[in-house]
């Protein structure tokens, strides 16, 4: 069996992921939360159509500090996923693969994101 | 279509003898096209949530009595759940490298993303008709 000098896939134990790579586990990371946040919205909504009693329920707590911590997070992930999700449906177009240009995307997203979720929360609060 | 030597496919692949199931192609579009129509619909629905915020049940009710927001809503958590089962299923099919395990947690996956579709959609559908 002959291996010698083909190309090696990054060793993820010594390779420092770059930005880019850590944005793109955290987009999965991201959607994986997100689908189990729907189960917060699902019972928001469905102890609403129960009544008021459940719906109170609910809202005491998702008003509480776990419930807040929750959110927050639901809502960064969501805006994550939203921004980076658009740069993902630039990429299927072909566009901005370069490496200057996958640096500067990842900024934009990342900032992107904490401003529509710091947006957000000035709203609420 | 003749000689072995110049097709691409694996000695492996030939002897198991299955290709692709085509389906792959479908999969990708339909979760681009789930992700495009989430981004008007998923803003909407920030601005509906900030909008209920501080408010109560009252409010609640009336803003989902109204047949837009209802639609609107219905629509939201009909594609979200979709694109949910879509990506859950990539990240399964990627991890899970147990053939049992990986067709199982699809299946359940499958359930739990369309059970909640259908649950939280009826809600709405009870909130704006009964209220």
């Amino acid at each position: 069996m002959a291996t010698q000098n083909r190309p090696l896939s990054p060793h993820l134990q010594v390779y420092r992921l770059p930005l880019t790579a850590l944005m793109s586990i955290t987009h999965r990371i991201t959607g994986v939360g997100l689908t189990f946040g729907t189960l917060l919205l699902t019972w928001w909504i469905t102890a609403a159509a129960y009544g008021k009693p459940e719906f109170d329920q609910a809202q005491a707590f998702l008003g509480s500090w776990i419930g807040l911590i929750l959110l927050l997070g639901f809502s960064f992930a969501l805006f994550f996923h939203l921004c980076n999700g658009l740069r993902h449906l630039f990429w299927d177009f072909g566009r901005y693969f370069e490496l200057h240009e996958t640096r500067r995307a990842d900024v934009i997203v990342l900032i992107g994101a904490a401003a529509m979720t710091a947006a957000t929360w000035v709203m609420v609060l | 279509m003749t000689s072995n030597s110049s097709s691409l496919r694996s000695p492996l692949g030939r002897a198991r003898g299955l290709g692709s199931a085509k389906e792959g192609t479908h999969h990708w579009w339909v979760q681009r096209l789930t992700a495009i129509a989430l981004i008007p619909l998923t803003m909407w629905l920030v601005a509906s949530i900030v909008a209920l915020s501080g408010s109560g049940y009252d409010a609640f009710i009336l803003w989902f009595g109204q047949p837009i927001n209802a639609t609107v809503m219905i629509l939201f958590l009909g594609v979200a759940f979709h694109h949910a089962q879509l990506g859950m299923q990539v990240v399964i099919e990627d991890y899970v490298s147990h053939h049992g395990w990986r067709v199982t947690l699809n299946i359940l996956v499958k359930f739990a993303c369309y059970g909640l579709a259908t649950l939280s959609i009826v809600s709405i559908l009870t909130i704006a008709f009964g209220a």
